[in-house]
């Protein structure tokens, strides 16, 4: 009973701040209402006992994802109510297409429930014992371990690839040459003379 | 009882609203990036529920490189956003074809 109530809420609430996201008319409250959706997916997530995945929707997407959404949208100073013009003449196209999808997801779905499809053996088996994130990190770190280093390389390129595209060379500032810092030797910065007196200083 | 019809129900749901931002908003590119996410954050809800009704984890691991990939994504999208709003001062993505050649 209570679980039917948690998905009811969860279900609702996600399509409602789904559908608040690519409506509302301030990119800000797209990225809350994202943000919104992200939560009730892992509260979703939760109720099947994917804790490891519904943690790591938590952590990834509203802690980094939808943080560099906000900023963006903040840092950046953009008209959006001249974006918004078109919306009326998309709309339609759009719905169009949603249409089209819909009724091929909800043939799809009525396939799968009909119960053609028959999976004979399954490659990791859920075992009631051990905890979600223990199941999931064996995993990983077995079975998986090539297809993770993978993920790990993926973020790499992520990395260095955002950091090349948004870097740029200023000219007008004097930046740090780091080899020049570290070539320099006392006996090229330091020299010892034997003062005469009366005399001024030769620099 | 819940199962996994009202799972992939949600989810479609999800992934047409997705598309359908696309469409709607043709000239924000945030707003499409964003709708790219709710997409990818549909198939992951797909992914899992199915592990969870199959009784098998692998889906929930590779929901877990889907996370990864849309991570990726959503940076390199952002980054290529930055840089074409500081050439152009604007976002709007239907004068893109002007960066033919």
């Amino acid at each position: 009973m209570i679980q039917t109530f948690a998905f009811c809420l969860f279900a609702a609430v996600v399509i409602l701040s789904g559908a608040l996201t690519i409506l509302s008319r301030n990119p800000v409250h797209s990225v809350l209402w994202l943000i919104l959706a992200f939560f009730n997916a892992a509260g979703l997530m939760v109720l099947v006992g994917a804790e490891f995945i519904a943690m790591l929707l938590v952590i990834v997407y509203v802690g980094a994802v939808a943080v560099l959404f906000l900023f963006v949208v903040m840092m950046l100073d953009i008209d959006f109510a001249e974006l918004r013009s078109g919306f009326v003449r998309y709309g339609f196209f759009g719905l169009l297409i949603a249409l089209i999808l819909a009724g091929e997801l909800i043939i799809a779905t009525g396939a799968w429930s009909a119960g053609a499809i028959e999976l004979a053996n399954r490659t990791a088996p859920i075992s009631a014992d051990l905890s979600n994130i223990e199941a999931m990190g064996a995993l990983i770190y077995s079975k998986y371990l090539y297809v993770f280093e993978a993920a790990g390389l993926v973020l790499l390129v992520a990395l260095i690839g955002a950091i090349v595209l948004t870097h740029r060379e200023r000219r007008d500032v004097r930046p740090q040459n780091i080899s020049e810092q570290v070539k320099r030797r006392p006996q090229d910065a330091v020299r010892n003379i034997n003062q005469p007196i009366g005399q001024g200083v030769d620099l | 009882m819940i199962g996994l019809q009202h799972y992939l129900v949600v989810s479609a749901i999800l992934f047409v609203m997705g598309v359908m931002g696309i469409f709607i908003n043709r000239k924000n590119i945030i707003i499409i990036l964003m709708a790219i996410e709710l997409i990818l954050l549909s198939v992951n809800i797909n992914l899992v529920a199915f592990s969870a009704f199959l009784g098998d984890l692998v889906g929930q691991v590779f929901a877990m490189f889907v996370l990864t990939v849309a991570a990726g994504e959503a940076a390199i999208g952002l980054a290529i956003l930055v840089i074409y709003f500081r050439g152009r001062g604007s976002i709007a993505v239907d004068d893109v074809n002007r960066m033919k050649g």
